[in-house]
């Protein structure tokens, strides 16, 4: 595997416009209905007409028979850049370097970016046994325990290998339940308090409840355009420093430990010309807190291995040192299937926007959304990040 | 420790009987593989052709050489456990019944890293391992994480119990008890902890040598059974087929002969009549019972076992009407197996060589005892497979079968 080459920065190119379609347990809409929502948030933020979004970018699980073409006849868009992406977590980061890369490039001047997908009671026990072929010859006839049981694996292994413990986990689940606390669309309300997760039911040892994230519906969306045209329409807007995307990195590794981050952190921070200690915050793909941990350590704010160390050392809250999912991440938020991959970015938009809807992080200038995701069989095989910026006034 | 199974209690008969239900059964073809392979007791990976890698899970061409020449190769199966779960919440309804459910993921050494159903033996992991295949009770092939060595009561362990048909503490009914194989397959089922065995006679008045030394067996009832007669056949299920757990089918009616050296249809006719319609009548009569009671506790309905013969899969020409009526059996099974499917009772198909007995006199050896195929029945139960070949002819006609039917066909007809 080669790391990345030197690639073109995304000059000129923004992302405005941040929407969250709120979350809800469970809904009797299809996905379609949250699409439409999510791009009826996208015009009346940005105050264009239907007719000036020329490029769309979908990311949902729950389209089928439906894709992206499907959908827009469904909402009367007419577009002459299109796009699908059924990649979960990671869906959010591709959907943006594409757009990035069509509007650069004068292919479309407004791309909507939509993460969106619904859910109805027996929906995720259902797309578990499809969700791809190695899933349902490999792991769903072994105890059907879904993505808890595959995390549950890589948790065990990881504490072993490295001395994380559950108290490791539970801090950042805690400090992610307190930003979520500031966040008016979190699925969760309550206040988490450390024991309240030690204690929490088993699920699929080490896994316990509060490791979860709680399967839902809803959407998240932004718009990529020139940086003219958002000024044009006075709307606020971030920068892409730079992004990352790797697939099946490491396909060797015996079990996941590590993700494809670990060949592109040299280039993302390159090309951002930032170093990790210039970062004010991190959206981690947080399907399970592990995952954090490896995302922090693979970034490069700490060596492999240190991630225990590092989480005792810091508090992950919008107030204190180095925070985390600001908004409260899927597991205080909820993961409304492919929204999850959305979740970071949107709400990174909204911290170096002013445009808070959670608490804000104060003088944040640099923030990186992470995307992770697609455990067709036994590793999440997708990841990427994003170094975005405030504009410079 | 793996505790003892301990003996099932007496069922309560207020309580409602449950339903079976099957683990996810849906595979890709490719992954069909493992399942054929482990129908037979072997567990085998997909090896390329070209470049030699083995991979895990099963796909369509290799993934490193991306060859699509692909076959099914035996494996030793070690390995190192890398981590370990225990799933006590799952999305399905028949592990749901089950949880908790212990599960392994191993790196195997010849390369793949495997999800599998975790031995309650194993060691905490880091540990070896040996990977076995196994068929669940959806009658696919799984993977089974297995200590290294054997441990004290490894096959009473909860979760292998489910993708087996062990016969300790069941019930069991042999159909003929007059044939040295009956009698030994019910001795071997009396020592491998059988709770009741039923053993059937048909024409009371024919004394057959030690058929007598059964009855004094303390699990034994002795049982008139006519398979040819379909009254006996039904009476004898209204009174017991509620009951029985695991049905052997050793009933057989064997004479020489081809075609051109005997007239007239009534030998073939009485073959078929035992072999092949008493299959149909017992199917009938039997398995409507069984498939109500394939959830039934601990020591549920779990198996049904025909004695075939390896001449059912090429015809014999100097058995000829025999083969025949195997063959016709064979095919019987396999929809009375696709019947029992649905409610997770595992046929096991047995196709021996030539058994010394009268019928084969004039055979030459290797010849199969009828102590050595009751215990390869009392494996196949123990194993959970579905199809067994015992004996060295059984293997060769089986190996030169798979390798081209019509070049057997051809050789046996000279």
């Amino acid at each position: 595997m080669t790391a990345n080459g030197s690639s073109r920065d995304y000059r000129d190119v923004v992302l405005a416009a941040p929407v969250t379609v709120p979350y809800v347990r469970y809904s009797i809409r299809s996905a379609h209905w949250f699409v439409a929502q999510a791009l009826a948030r996208l015009l009346t933020a940005s105050g264009l007409r239907k007719a000036a979004v020329d490029g769309l970018s979908l990311g949902s699980f729950m389209l089928a028979p439906d894709t992206a073409i499907g959908v827009t006849q469904h909402l009367g868009v007419t577009v002459r850049w299109l796009d699908h992406l059924p990649l979960g977590g990671a869906c959010g980061i591709v959907a943006l370097r594409r757009a990035l890369r069509a509007v650069q490039c004068g292919d479309a001047e407004v791309v909507a970016c939509i993460g969106a997908d619904t859910n109805s009671v027996d929906a995720f026990r259902q797309s578990l046994g499809s969700f791809s072929v190695f899933a349902r010859d490999a792991v769903f006839p072994y105890g059907s325990g879904g993505p808890n049981a595959s995390f549950a694996f890589l948790t065990d292994y990881y504490m072993r290998r490295y001395g994380a413990t559950r108290e490791d986990f539970g801090k950042i689940c805690v400090a992610q339940r307190d930003n979520a606390l500031g966040y008016p669309h979190a699925i969760f309300k309550k206040k988490l308090t450390l024991p309240d997760y030690l204690n929490a039911r088993l699920i699929a040892d080490p896994i316990r409840l509060f490791d979860c994230v709680m399967p839902c519906a809803g959407a998240e969306a932004f718009l990529v355009m020139t940086r003219q045209r958002a000024e044009s329409l006075n709307l606020p807007f971030v920068t892409v420093r730079s992004t990352c995307e790797r697939h099946n990195a490491f396909p060797d590794d015996p079990i996941q430990t590590r993700g494809g981050w670990v060949l592109d952190r040299e280039h993302l921070y390159g090309a951002a010309g930032i170093d990790p200690a210039d970062v004010d915050f991190v959206q981690t793909y947080d399907d399970y807190p592990v995952m954090s941990v490896i995302q922090l350590e693979d970034l490069g704010f700490c060596a492999k291995g240190e991630g225990p160390e590092f989480v005792r050392r810091h508090t992950f809250t919008t107030d204190g040192s180095f925070p985390i999912n600001t908004s409260g991440g899927q597991l205080s938020v909820g993961q409304a299937g492919c929204a999850a991959g959305f979740l970071g970015l949107v709400e990174s938009i909204r911290q170096l926007t002013e445009c808070n809807l959670a608490r804000p992080v104060a003088n944040a200038r640099f923030g990186i959304a992470v995307g992770y995701g697609m455990i067709t069989y036994d590793r999440g095989l997708c990841s990427g990040a994003a170094v975005l910026s405030r504009a410079a006034t | 420790m793996i505790p003892p199974l301990p003996k099932p209690p007496r069922k309560n008969p207020i309580l409602r009987t449950r339903l079976p239900l099957l683990p996810p059964s849906a595979r890709s073809r490719a992954a069909l593989g493992l399942t054929a392979a482990a129908s037979r007791g072997r567990f085998e990976l997909q090896v390329c052709n070209d470049c030699g890698a083995v991979q895990y899970p099963p796909r369509e061409s290799c993934h490193r050489c991306l060859s699509g020449k692909l076959c099914w190769r035996a494996q030793e199966g070690s390995g190192e456990l890398l981590a370990t779960t225990t799933v006590r919440h799952s999305h399905d309804t028949f592990f749901q019944e089950r949880v908790p459910w212990r599960l392994a993921l191993v790196r195997l050494d010849v390369g793949p890293t495997v999800v599998a159903h975790l031995h309650a033996g194993c060691p905490p992991a880091p540990a070896r391992v040996r990977l076995g295949a196994r068929l669940d009770k959806a009658g696919q092939g799984v993977l089974v994480a297995f200590p290294m060595d054997e441990v004290p009561n490894m096959a009473d362990d909860r979760q292998l119990r489910e993708m087996t048909c062990d016969p300790k503490f069941r019930k069991v009914l042999v159909t003929d008890g007059k044939s040295a194989v009956g009698q030994a397959v019910v001795r071997g089922l009396a020592a491998a902890g059988a709770d009741l065995i039923w053993v059937g006679h048909a024409e009371p008045w024919k004394e057959t040598a030690r058929f007598a030394e059964l009855a004094t067996l303390p699990q034994v009832a002795l049982l008139p059974l006519e398979l040819t007669d379909s009254q006996s056949v039904r009476e004898i299920a209204a009174e017991i087929g509620g009951k029985v757990d695991i049905l052997i089918n050793t009933a057989e009616v064997h004479r020489t002969h081809g075609i051109s050296s005997r007239s007239g249809v009534e030998t073939a006719r009485a073959e078929m009549d035992v072999n092949y319609f008493g299959l149909l009548r017992l199917a009938q009569e039997f398995a409507p019972a069984m498939r109500a009671r394939a959830a039934d506790g601990q020591s549920s309905a779990v198996a049904w076992v025909n004695l075939l013969s390896i001449y059912a899969l090429s015809n014999f020409p100097p058995h000829g009407t025999f083969s025949a009526s195997k063959a016709a059996a064979l095919s019987l099974s396999q929809c009375l197996r696709a019947e029992m499917r649905s409610s997770a009772i595992r046929v096991i198909n047995v196709f021996p060589g030539p058994i010394d007995d009268e019928w084969n006199q004039t055979l030459p050896a290797p010849k199969l005892s009828a102590e050595a195929l009751a215990k390869a029945i009392l494996s196949a139960l123990q194993d959970g497979v579905e199809d067994v070949y015992p004996g060295d002819v059984a293997q060769e006609w089986l190996a030169r079968w798979q390798e081209s039917p019509k070049v057997l066909e051809k050789e046996l007809s000279i």
